[in-house]
């Protein structure tokens, strides 16, 4: 590049291998068992592959979508989420929140593989999708629009992550936003695959599509703050002012749409109770056999308990918020599983009365889908492991990082680099031209 | 043809209040006036508005079906006697495997009626003429046949995404592990239909002629004829999902359908009783 000799390396903050090398066992160790856990769920998988999924997999005719949907779209939707508020900062110009966009990003993108990972392993024949969806495309179709749509998204992510390291602020921005349009677009569909299908009167309307969005900013929250906190347990130094600040105000955005998600929770069940479709799958979740995952789970864990220790955090005491959004990804992902499960538990023939549809259907994920579901989930745990590490803590101020030539931004904090004969003042202001 | 006679036509009709006028449009639509609401509204009586459009006056009458030859069952409830022969038909016919089915027979229980203590209800794909399976596949690997109206799979082009099966009012699909894809029913298009074959083998080998069969534009054909008559109700499942189904039920047991069919007129009132 322009006549900046200036190794990739330590532009991007990229510490390589031999930062792994210097970890201390116990994260080398859980590398490994990430690692392992990984590629042993990917064995499984392709085993599943080879022998077919109906002998290995839980999924039946009449509930074809299983555990493996829940996991991706628990994958996806905290991928949109950590793209919606890290947008805050880097696109939208809170200064607050600019710090944590290099890691949500990075994030955002893993956990997008991730749930691509997972997907692989529950398309029949995933080979064909590359074909047909292009030359016999679907329009009035929500899957072909979610394929798409999510493509788009995690090439736009990718490019913007590829602009945030190399610090071109202007273009990282401007991607940030095609990204978050496209992924707002491709999320809203993926409830809309749901809501559009209107013989599956628990999941018709456009409550999903809504709730996705919303959902999916309280995820994006919640796994910044996690991510971010976890990351300061492994290494303390990522914290500075700024970060302090960063994580106060995911925080409170956090507290915001956890309250929003109660709001849309209680509704859920309350319009549910009085309508014959739903009563039913409400019912289950009351007291029948889903009352612990939505008790428990998705009310105690996901919710309510996550908010009063995230109040009384004050967004400054990091083991708290650790633990609270640790216990809320559990939560949230089986509210993910109780969305996509339970919508299919009724029979459509239920409603005639006839005796073969009189009970609900029951599933059970088999080992096969549990461990696909781990080989994303592991792979996502592993690559964030590696980048603590090798992207060192995707800080944005390390003095020693800061290469010949480079300084650190004033305004956001960044390394920038003078062109020949420029002044500071004018770096900044051709960083951060505004669109 | 003969039919047992098994005057069983027991469900109370709950009228038809409950019908909101927009639903009660829709069917006026299809050529079909509503007569009555059984079963707390879940099954809705639909019945040839042929003879009351000109009483009514601005009623809309489809004169014309959408499709030509235009497939569609009408099956006779009260006939089937649960053998299950169309079944194994249809599983030999198109090479269907145990984890499959593309039809069924439903059972349903009574408790407190006088004539009969069961019904039994045969379910297949109803060849929507707004099928939510074609809107939601992604690749168009499941289409509507713009000449018969058939549902039809393009199994090379079907690539799992299982989409259709929850998008399915009627749960008439299953994946097909051997063909790769999703396995629904055609009519018999591919094993039947095509090859010259005027009967799918559901109704090709219903031992009570339970499931009728033909084209809905033919006024000579059985089904024309079934549909448009006004003596006795004729249904679809799941009205209100609003996929334009082809297959109609009716009880199929009174003296007046077999006189449609034996080609009688009906006689209402004979002057020289009086
Ligand atoms: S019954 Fe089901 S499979 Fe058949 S056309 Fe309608 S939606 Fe499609
Ligand atoms: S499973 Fe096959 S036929 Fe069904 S929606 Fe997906 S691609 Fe289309």
């Amino acid at each position: 590049m322009t006549g900046r000799m200036v190794n990739i390396s330590k532009r991007w903050g990229f510490h390589g291998v031999e930062a792994l090398k210097q970890a201390g066992p116990l994260y080398k160790l859980a590398m490994g068992m990430l690692a392992v856990m990984a590629l042993a769920g990917a064995v499984v998988g392709i085993h599943g592959f080879f022998v077919g999924y109906h002998h290995v997999y839980g999924v039946t005719k009449q509930i074809p979508w299983g555990l493996l949907i829940s996991t991706y779209i628990f994958c996806v939707v905290t991928s949109t989420g950590l793209c919606i508020i890290s947008s805050i900062g880097h696109v939208f110009g809170g200064e607050a929140f600019m710090p944590i966009a290099k890691r949500a990003v990075y994030m955002s993108i893993m956990f997008m593989l991730g749930g691509f990972c997972i997907i692989f392993f529950d398309i029949e024949n995933p080979f064909r999708m590359a074909i047909w969806n292009v030359i016999s495309p679907n329009f009035s179709s929500n899957m072909w629009w979610m394929g798409t749509l999510y493509g788009a998204y995690l090439v736009f992510m990718i490019i913007e992550y590829y602009f945030l390291l190399e610090q071109n602020h202007a273009l990282s921005r401007l991607m940030g936003f095609f990204g978050l349009v496209v992924g707002i677009a491709a999320h809203s569909n993926l409830g809309g695959i749901f809501g559009m299908l209107h013989g599956r009167p628990f999941w018709y309307g456009p409550y999903l599509p809504i709730y996705f969005i919303f959902s999916a900013a309280m995820s994006g929250g919640c796994a910044i703050l996690f991510f971010t906190t976890l990351g300061w347990r492994f290494n303390p130094e990522i914290m500075n002012q700024r970060m302090e600040r960063a994580v106060k105000a995911v925080t409170q955005v956090t507290i915001f749409l956890i309250s929003v998600i109660i709001f849309f929770t209680i509704w859920k069940i309350v319009t549910g109770m009085v309508s014959e479709g739903k009563h039913l799958i409400i019912m289950s979740f009351l007291t029948g056999d889903y009352a612990i995952n939505f008790w428990v789970f998705e009310i105690f864990l996901g919710m309510v308990l996550p908010l009063y220790l995230l109040i009384r955090s004050r967004g400054n005491n990091f083991n708290l918020i650790l633990t609270a959004t640790g216990l809320m990804m559990v939560g949230i992902f089986f509210m993910r599983y109780d969305i996509v499960i339970p919508g299919q538990m009724e029979s459509v023939f239920h409603s005639l009365g006839v005796v073969e549809e009189a009970e609900l259907l029951k599933y059970t994920p088999s080992f096969h889908e549990i461990m696909v579901s781990l080989f994303g989930l592991a792979f996502i745990g592993f690559v964030y492991l590696a980048g603590e590490k090798m992207l060192n803590g995707h800080q944005l101020e390390k003095h020693e990082i800061v290469p010949e030539g480079g300084y650190i931004c004033p305004g956001c904090g960044a390394i920038h680099f003078m062109e020949e004969g420029e002044t500071e003042e004018e770096a900044m202001k051709r960083h951060h031209r505004i669109w | 043809m003969k039919f047992p006679k098994i005057n069983l036509d027991s469900l109370k009709n709950e009228g038809t209040e409950s019908v909101t006028n927009h639903e009660r449009r829709k069917f006026m639509k299809l050529g079909l006036a509503i007569t009555g609401v059984y079963a707390g509204g879940k099954i809705l009586s639909l019945s040839s508005s042929i003879g009351t459009a000109h009483a009514s006056g601005g009623t809309e009458i489809v004169k014309k079906y959408p499709y030509n030859p235009h497939y569609s069952m009408v099956i006779r409830q009260s006939l089937c006697i649960d053998c299950e022969k169309c079944v194994e038909a249809c599983n030999k016919t198109n090479h269907v495997p145990d984890y499959g089915y593309r039809t069924r027979i439903l059972t349903k229980k009574y408790s407190g009626t006088l004539d009969k203590q069961v019904e039994f209800i045969p379910v297949l794909c109803n060849h929507c003429n707004d099928a939510p399976c074609v809107r939601a596949c992604p690749t168009v690997a499941t289409f509507k046949d713009p000449i018969t109206g058939i549902v039809r799979m393009d199994s090379k082009r079907c690539i799992g995404c299982k989409t259709c099966m929850l998008a399915c009012p009627y749960d008439a699909r299953y994946f097909s592990f051997e063909r790769h894809a999703v396995d629904k029913c055609d009519f018999c298009w591919e094993e039947r239909l095509s090859k010259g074959e005027k009967l799918t083998a559901c109704s090709a080998s219903c031992p009570t002629g339970a499931r009728t069969f033909g084209n809905l534009t033919d006024p000579e054909n059985i089904v024309f004829k079934l549909v448009h008559q006004l003596e006795e109700q004729v249904w679809v499942l799941r009205p209100a999902d609003d996929t334009k189904p082809n297959i109609f039920y009716m009880k199929g047991n009174m003296l007046s359908v077999d006189n449609i069919l034996k080609e009688q007129k009906f006689k209402y009132y004979d002057p020289n009783k009086v």
